[in-house]
């Protein structure tokens, strides 16, 4: 029992940064209708800025927890300006190539300058050792993720959902033209809801330089598994992306414990997963139709 | 409950490719002789004015190029996933090579098929979506593929790849890559003509309506999604046929023949040539092997850098591509002087 429970927990874990990038990608393609294949390579360069704020200039893991998903948002924000909104009348499959160019270029660059080795990242040293509950005891860090994650998730929800911001980001992912003939500055709200996306991204990176190695590549084999989690729960939904990625969490974690005499399972069984929803819900779990325009 | 069938919006959300003088060759008889005679020229000299192993890889790309392009370009679908159809080619062909000895063209066919044969399923999950969702959807299965090929090490050796290919003919040394070159050729002349052939028949036409207006083609009675599912499976096999030959030109198959950037250089290749051109294929692979070499060659260490430069461009400043941009200013050229 308890070791399904531990499963289980990091599980959710796992999925916890399934659902914060995908959160940021169903904001970004709500907002711009891009798919952001670079999106991966952000969440790539958090980590690695997180680990070179520590090992250059002892910045610790709190502060870059701060200044890594402010400064990644600020360089989203540049690069939305500067490339990505001229194409925003375009095809999305060009911003989905651009993209995948920066990808590209963004790996190189750290490749060049860091090599392909995995740095070791230190547990804040509040958030090492383990919190008993009772039956069980977890990682005192896995906890945080997963708090953290689980709170900065219905914090998205709340805004989205009850503030005057969430309204007009809501009622430009759905109608952008009537939105628009009402009088409001859809245009303004694009590049900083692409900021947030890509912050977001910066954001679960920094907290996975702990738990997971980092190196140049981390960001690349997440992506496609986000895309895959994006396709299961629906892209137009929010709340799809969020619950799917906790979902395929949950289901490689299970994957990996129980059927660990074949380790292709737990690496396939999300697309597996994505192959059954196709057939059954082609729009994705939570996913509408798309309003016609 | 949401239907199979995509919504109008979806379709209409997907605008055409931008050239606008796609499938039809508008240029008159004589020219279009006169490119494809050039061309067969260039493809019989390559070897002797670059290195020939380049050679070898160009006609390969060129392949996979028009594979990508015939969906892209003309039917209207992205796969961002066409690794799994060229790399499960370069495996199955090694495989059969290395066991059972057989003459190339008969590795590589079986190599094709195996290729088409992935190709069914895939395609038939993933034409339940359009537009970047396919995009999506043919990625995730080609990483899935990826994943297979890396854990199976019993057959693929894993990270190792598959090593001594032989380049067996009956008899005959291949060795050398300039020779190889010639033996391949014929083959790559063959599958570029499948794929002229398919987008110049009524099946090619179909595809076209299908990409230019979904619901009107389906109005009109065309089955679109079986309609997509076939040309997918034919993009596989010529995509395949090209893994094979690759894999046959390296005598080594790695992991890298599976991973996702492969998928994406192909596009990119396809976007820098001239989506809906065919011929542009040709020539973005031709030039982006061309570069990737003389970059390697000069021990420039940060490929990824000069060619997602390059993408970044081609999709800023370029769409249209080389061919597309030729084309169009070809005809403008053309233009006042018949008015004259």
């Amino acid at each position: 029992m308890s070791g399904f429970l531990q499963n289980t927990f990091n599980g959710l874990v796992g999925g916890a940064f399934y659902a914060l990038l995908a959160l940021g990608l169903a904001v970004i393609f709500g907002m711009l209708r891009v798919v952001n294949f670079a999106h991966g390579a952000f969440y790539m360069l958090g980590a690695f800025g997180a680990y070179v704020l520590l090992a250059e200039a002892g910045v610790p893991f709190w502060a870059a927890l701060v200044i890594m998903p402010l400064a990644l948002g600020l360089l989203g924000m540049v690069l939305e300006r500067a490339v990505i909104h001229r194409l925003t009348r375009l095809d999305p499959l060009y911003n989905f190539l651009l993209t995948f160019g920066l990808t590209l270029i963004l790996q190189d660059l750290v490749k060049s300058r860091y090599g392909v080795q995995s740095s070791p990242y230190a547990t804040p040293t509040e958030l090492s050792g383990t919190v008993d509950f009772g039956l069980f005891d977890f990682p005192t860090y896995r906890v945080f993720i997963l708090g953290f994650t689980v709170l900065l998730c219905v914090a998205v929800w709340w805004v989205l959902g009850r503030t005057r911001v969430g309204m007009v980001v809501r009622a430009a992912t759905e109608r952008p033209e009537l939105t628009r003939a009402f009088g409001i500055d859809v245009g303004r709200w694009v590049t900083p809801v692409f900021g947030f996306g890509i912050a977001l991204a910066g954001l679960a990176g920094v907290l996975a330089a702990p738990m997971r190695a980092v190196n140049p590549l981390m960001g690349a084999d997440l992506i496609i598994v986000v895309f895959a989690v994006v396709v299961i729960g629906g892209l137009g939904s929010i709340f799809g992306s969020v619950a799917a990625g906790f979902g395929i969490g949950l289901i490689q974690a299970w994957g990996e414990a129980y059927l660990s005499d074949f380790p292709i399972v737990s690496q396939t069984v999300v697309f597996v997963v994505m192959a059954a929803v196709l057939l059954w819900r082609p729009a994705g779990l939570f996913g509408r139709e798309e309003a016609p325009a | 409950m949401t239907s199979a069938v995509d919504t109008p919006a979806e379709e209409s959300a997907r605008p055409a490719p931008p050239s606008g003088l796609l499938t039809v060759a508008r240029a008159p008889g004589w020219v279009r002789y006169a490119l494809l005679a050039a061309g067969l020229v260039v493809a019989l000299w390559l070897p002797n004015g670059l290195y020939p192993a380049v050679a070898v890889d160009i006609l390969c790309w060129a392949l996979f190029a028009v594979s990508v392009d015939l969906l892209l370009g003309f039917t209207g679908l992205m796969s961002f996933g066409h690794a799994a159809f060229w790399g499960t080619s370069a495996y199955v062909t090694g495989l059969v090579a290395i066991h059972a000895g057989l003459p190339f063209p008969a590795a590589v066919l079986a190599g094709a098929l195996a290729a088409a044969l992935l190709a069914l399923p895939i395609g038939y999950l993933a034409v339940k979506r359009t537009g970047i969702y396919f995009a999506m959807v043919t990625l995730a299965f080609a990483q899935m593929v990826y994943y297979v090929a890396n854990e199976w090490r019993s057959v693929t050796q894993g990270e190792n790849g598959l090593q001594g290919v032989p380049r067996e003919f009956f008899g005959a040394d291949l060795s050398d890559d300039y020779y190889f070159y010639y033996a391949i050729l014929p083959i790559v002349l063959l599958g570029l003509l499948a794929a002229w052939r398919i987008v110049h028949s009524p099946f090619g036409r179909v595809l076209v309506g299908i990409r230019d207006n979904p619901a009107r083609a389906r109005a009109l009675g065309y089955p679109v999604h079986r309609y997509k599912l076939t040309a997918f499976v034919l993009s596989g096999f010529l995509a395949g046929l090209g893994g094979g030959l690759f894999a046959v030109g390296h005598r080594f198959v790695s992991l890298d023949v599976l991973h996702w950037t492969t998928s994406g250089k192909a596009v990119i290749v396809v976007v820098l040539g001239g989506i809906g051109t065919l011929w542009g294929g040709v020539l973005g692979a031709a030039l982006v092997v061309r570069l990737e070499d003389w970059l390697s060659f000069s021990g420039f260490e940060a490929i990824g850098l000069v060619t997602g430069g390059i993408f970044v461009l081609v999709v800023l400043l370029f769409r249209r591509g080389i061919w597309g941009t030729g084309s169009a200013l070809a005809l403008r050229w053309r233009r006042p002087r018949r008015r004259e």
